[in-house]
């Protein structure tokens, strides 16, 4: 076994281990702020709004995120060019790099599936703590933010776990459009050095690094929660 | 506004409510004046439930007026034909009067007791905090949960969490207080603690209207007794009367069967 490599690349390594990180908390934050859209309007009254979430959850749950990230990054991303005013803006920097197609594609498949376990949990939530509140003078917009969403969120916390530490591990998928990430890095060491073995190690030493942390945050989370139903 | 009906808390006529072809009241009328106790009695399916739950609009009645608090509840004809209040508003405005306990107390599970108790003062009612707090104090202090008042509902008994819905329905100085069957879903055991709660709200001249299966707690404690029967009032009056000399061989029969 040979970790000689760690100095030489530990730029690289740091760099890649921070944009994992980055990629995976912009696409958890940003898609569960998604996901609750598209919970909320599958249990709502709108037609036209449940057929569309669900619609959405549909497609994003039911393709490869790679396809998906390809439809993005090749399709939207040799789109946004052509719409005026874009490439002069400054947010062209940021849209016209891989990193900002992976973050969208990520964002965008973590809130279908999340949005689902919302759904799902929405409706688990007992109707007779929804009816103490509408007894209460509550507006259906009060019920669903003051009583509604928070128990909802809380029942399927257990889940949320699972499905961050799944987002971490699809992360990786960045690397097929030039984003360099930590699995980058290790590419790119492999390449260099022909060493295949020991960046993987290393690499997959890092995910599980991250997975019991992120088991541990929740943990935390979970207990400080003391609803035992 | 007549006059002279001020003194009613609340008055109902002629409540229909369909389920499908199932007719589960078939024209219901009650009227409760200011610190009338009105318990309202029958089996299982007579529509008692039902009845009660039309008043905060729980259920949408298919037909029937309401004044509750001296205000009228408009209605408006709905695509399906169908009755419906006009004004959502009016209707959220008038629950928030109205003190609803639940059979299965319904506290919500991710607030203490305390944040149970205010959250209706606070948010509905807009009122201060440190004054709803205090106010709450009191409440939990009343029904003997002062102490408690930092636990979550899942740490608390029955009996303990209904006396903190009781107190939760009390923050908002309900016109009315409304019971669904408050105690139907404790052990035996726990059941007097949350009579004693009730009996003393009914002694402080509260008004109240009770769903119950409590025979001989309705005969003390209230002022009329309603029996229902395949969603009709087959029988009201005092305690005295209801219990002691039903007219309704019905009604006869059911206390009869009660007090065995």
């Amino acid at each position: 076994m040979d970790f000689s490599w760690i100095i030489p690349y530990r730029d690289l390594l740091l760099h890649g281990a921070v944009l994992t990180c980055v990629l995976l908390a912009i696409s958890v934050t940003l898609g569960f702020g998604i996901a609750i859209l598209l919970a909320v309007a599958q249990v709502g009254r709108s037609r036209f709004l449940r057929i569309a979430a669900k619609s959405y959850c549909t497609f994003f749950r039911g393709t490869p995120l790679l396809i998906q990230l390809w439809l993005i990054y090749y399709g939207l991303g040799s789109y946004l060019p052509h719409i005026p005013g874009l490439r002069g803006s400054f947010l062209w920097p940021v849209m016209r790099e891989g990193v900002f197609f992976a973050a969208v594609a990520l964002t965008l498949n973590f809130a279908a599936y999340q949005g689902e376990i919302l759904r799902g949990t929405l409706l688990a939530v007992p109707k007779g703590e929804l009816e103490a509140a509408k007894a209460a003078g509550m507006r259906p917009g009060m019920v669903l933010r003051r009583i509604w969403l928070p128990r909802a969120i809380r029942i399927g916390l257990p889940t949320f776990a699972g499905e961050v530490i799944l987002q971490l591990k699809a992360t990786p998928i960045v690397f097929s459009v030039t984003v360099m990430d930590l699995y980058g890095a290790a590419y790119k060491i492999r390449q260099d050095t022909l060493l295949v073995y020991e960046p993987l190690i290393l690499v997959a030493t890092f995910y599980v690094t991250l997975t019991f942390f992120i088991t541990q945050v929740f943990k935390r989370f979970e207990n400080a929660l003391p609803t035992s139903r | 506004m007549p006059l002279n009906n001020d003194h009613m808390a609340l008055t109902v006529r002629d409540v229909h409510k369909s389920y499908g072809t199932l007719e589960v009241l078939k024209g219901i009328s009650l009227e409760a004046a200011k610190g009338d106790v009105v318990s309202i009695i029958g089996s299982s399916g007579s529509g008692k439930s039902t009845f009660l739950r039309c008043i905060n609009f729980l259920e949408i009645p298919d037909a029937g007026s309401f004044r509750i608090n001296g205000e009228d509840v408009e209605f408006r004809k709905g695509r399906d034909g169908k009755s419906q209040p006009s004004n959502w508003r009016q209707i959220e405005r008038m629950r928030s009067g109205l003190g609803m306990v639940f059979q299965s107390f319904n506290l919500w599970p991710h607030m203490t007791i305390l944040q149970n108790v205010i959250e209706a003062p606070v948010h509905v009612l807009k009122v201060d905090r440190k004054t709803a707090v205090e106010k709450a104090e009191g409440l939990l202090a009343k029904v003997g949960l002062y102490e408690k008042k930092d636990s979550y509902p899942a740490f608390l008994s029955g009996g303990q969490q209904q006396r903190a819905s009781i107190a939760r329905a009390l923050c908002v100085d309900p016109a009315v207080m409304l019971f669904d069957e408050p105690t139907s879903a404790l052990d035996p055991e726990l059941v007097g603690e949350v009579l004693k709660v009730i009996r003393g709200l009914a002694e402080e001249g509260r008004t109240m209207l009770m769903v119950t299966h409590e025979m001989k707690f309705a005969r003390d404690v209230s002022t009329r007794v309603m029996f229902l029967h395949q969603g009709q009032v087959e029988e009201v009056g005092p305690p005295s009367q209801v219990f002691g000399a039903p007219t309704s061989a019905r009604c006869r029969e059911f206390i009869a069967a009660g007090t065995h």
